[in-house]
């Protein structure tokens, strides 16, 4: 068990150094950093101090190495474009990104799970075959023209809900929130949906797949023969044994929430990190693109670590194939 | 000739499955259709949008024909320049559909290439070329697609960015797109090659690199014809999603996806008909590849047969 917690560990280490190899890659060689950081008329003298103040005349291997132990301690250094602490620019903007992360990941459930208890359930009905066919709407329509579509109909039609922006936010220490003032709550409603969409058919179909196996298996006709009402054997029974795998993949799929955002909160204007980094693209601003991109993968690594380290130690075969193999 | 081979395919098993399936039936015709159109935009175009000797200012935002103020030939209305919306989707998705079918062959020749090597070689050619590939998934796609896009046009001299910009999106797609068909093919290679053929082969004194490509190659394709199929779809999402951030192509040769970026800046000015067109055109381009996707893997898998 040991090694394989070592063995896991190793290597998410050597996957978040090559994403830092990567960013490390585009600060240094995109662009000349000094040029960027300094105005037309900066004097060679000027130049020179800021070359050696950011390292840049030491041999490349320890710039690296620089670069990760900043990292590691969340110094990415100055945004070009804003000329702030680029970690004080994300921490300002991750509430926003995160609570809509969690909105889509509590809207994909709320939806998901009954559609999929449903679709499997009545398997051949008209209903549960038109939602089969809308999960796979759901995935062929792209989240950015879905979001606009919304904006459409409900912003500029209807007029009932916010096309941009958070609405007020109320801040509780470092943490800003929209989810306290009624304007915040109507805000996170489209932008929740846009992203969920893709999710809620994921967790439809998993739902769906993991109960059509669960209600062949004896235990559901045993508590059919008792005579237990059809609602109680489908919630109580059937659905409990199907919610480990829904978990499993919900937890996962928060990294892909996170770096989807971006497309979403492009849409929505929503300040998010993933706005953030949209404008830092097109701005060239490039502490800011290596910050965000070290940042959601190691979310991800993390996330995927978290979950083999979990399986792990509730399936004792992975542990007993890692000793053969390691 | 052709009408004889398609003939034969809808007598075999699958022409079978085929005809069976109404949905799959629909979607290959949308997709013909769509492709057609899209393949003879210059000569069906009511206009060339992007031709200024026939654009005419005085003709913008005219909404579409069945509305009050429409006019003839602007079926499905124009933009604020002008131009034609419909005749904007038909050259907007030669772009698309081109940049998506161009990410699928890149990769999937590059995830091919990687997966027999890895599969038929084994041993540290194996164990690199895997270790690579697990880094690639344990960054989101988007993000890297995103990057290697800024990055490329950061790198190339301003003049050169709108030649390139397809380029750049394909090589940006199929960065990450690759990995998919090497692990399928990987898998297949590595059962195929124990096979007595495949051992026959090889006592008969067939070089490897032969084995691999007359022999194994050719076992291994089916699971790789229903990625691509499906990573199709995705290529063309991706695309969209891409430059409608505005790190892909640019305004002077929209895709689809740009098209919608164009039309979203004109949300609240009322002129609907620019983003809900191409929207639809995208959204139905990516159905019926799925739709079909989905038809060919039930079709090829042998367990559901």
């Amino acid at each position: 068990m040991l090694a394989f917690l070592i063995r896991r560990l190793l290597n998410a280490a050597g996957v978040m150094l090559t994403v830092a190899f990567l960013a490390f890659m585009i600060f240094r060689f995109v662009g000349d950093p000094v040029e960027l950081m300094l105005n037309e008329q900066a004097t060679q003298a000027q130049r020179d101090e800021l070359r050696v103040r950011l390292g840049l005349d030491r041999s490349f291997p320890l710039q690296y190495l620089s670069f990760v132990t900043n990292a590691a301690r969340g110094e990415f250094g100055i945004s070009y474009r804003n000329q702030q602490d680029v970690i004080v620019l994300i921490a300002e903007r991750l509430p926003a990104t995160l609570e809509l992360v969690l909105v889509a990941t509590v809207l994909s459930l709320a939806i998901g799970i009954p559609l999929g208890v449903y679709t499997a359930i009545a398997r051949n009905s008209w209903g549960a075959q038109l939602l089969q066919f809308g999960s796979v709407l759901g995935v062929s329509l792209p989240s950015f023209a879905v979001g606009i579509l919304l904006i459409l109909v409900f912003s500029v039609t209807l007029g009932w809900l916010p096309a941009f922006g958070r609405g007020e936010v109320v801040q509780i220490g470092w943490w800003s929130t929209g989810l306290l003032t009624p304007s915040g709550r109507m805000a996170l409603v489209l932008p929740g949906i846009t992203l969920s969409l893709f999710q809620i058919t994921l967790v439809m179909r998993l739902v769906r797949a993991e109960m059509l196996e669960t209600l062949r298996t004896d235990f559901i006709r045993f508590a059919r023969a008792r005579g237990l009402r059809a609602r109680s054997v489908s919630f109580r029974h059937a659905l409990r044994n199907c919610l480990m795998p829904v978990i499993t993949v919900t937890g996962l799929q928060i990294g892909n929430l996170i770096a989807f955002a971006l497309v979403t909160e492009t849409v929505f204007q929503w300040p998010g990190m993933g706005l953030l980094f949209v404008q830092a693209v097109t701005f060239v601003d490039i502490p800011v693109m290596a910050a965000y991109l070290m940042l959601v993968s190691f979310v991800f690594v993390a996330l995927n670590t978290l979950v083999d380290l979990a399986y792990a130690v509730v399936d004792p075969r992975l542990r007993q194939d890692s000793v053969k193999h390691g | 000739m052709a009408e004889g081979a398609i003939r034969r395919w809808l007598g075999s098993d699958m022409g079978l499955s085929f005809r069976a399936s109404p949905v799959a039936v629909a979607s290959l015709a949308v997709l013909v259709l769509v492709a057609l159109s899209a393949l003879l935009a210059p000569l069906i175009a009511p206009q060339n949008p992007y031709d200024l000797k026939q654009v005419f200012i005085d003709k913008a935002e005219i909404p579409p024909i069945w509305m009050r103020d429409g006019e003839w030939p602007f079926l499905l209305g124009t933009d604020p320049q002008g131009r034609d919306v419909l005749s904007s989707i038909l050259y907007g998705t030669r772009m698309s559909l081109l940049i998506g079918v161009a990410a699928v062959a890149v990769s999937m020749t590059i995830g091919v290439s990687i997966g027999l090597a890895a599969g038929f070689l084994g041993g540290w050619v194996d164990n690199l070329l895997m270790r690579i590939a697990d880094t690639v998934l344990s960054i989101p796609t988007l993000l890297v697609a995103i990057l290697v896009s800024a990055v490329a046009r950061a790198l190339l001299p301003p003049g050169l960015r709108e030649p390139f910009a397809a380029v750049i999106l394909v090589a940006s797609i199929s960065l990450t797109g690759w990995v998919q068909y090497a692990r399928t093919v990987r898998a297949s290679t590595m059962v195929e090659r124990r096979k007595e053929y495949a051992q026959a082969a090889r006592i008969i004194g067939v070089s490897s690199a032969r084995i691999m490509r007359r022999h194994i190659l050719p076992n291994t394709l089916t699971p790789v014809l229903v990625a691509a199929t499906l990573n199709l779809g995705l290529a063309i999402l991706a695309e969209a999603t891409l430059s409608f951030l505005g790190v892909g192509m640019p305004i002077t040769q929209p895709s689809l996806g740009a098209l919608i970026r164009i039309g979203n800046q004109y949300l609240f000015s009322g002129v609907w008909w620019l983003v809900v067109f191409p929207a639809v055109q995208l959204g139905l381009i990516v159905l019926s590849v799925n739709l079909l996707g989905d038809w060919l893997r039930d079709a090829l898998n042998p367990k559901l047969n």
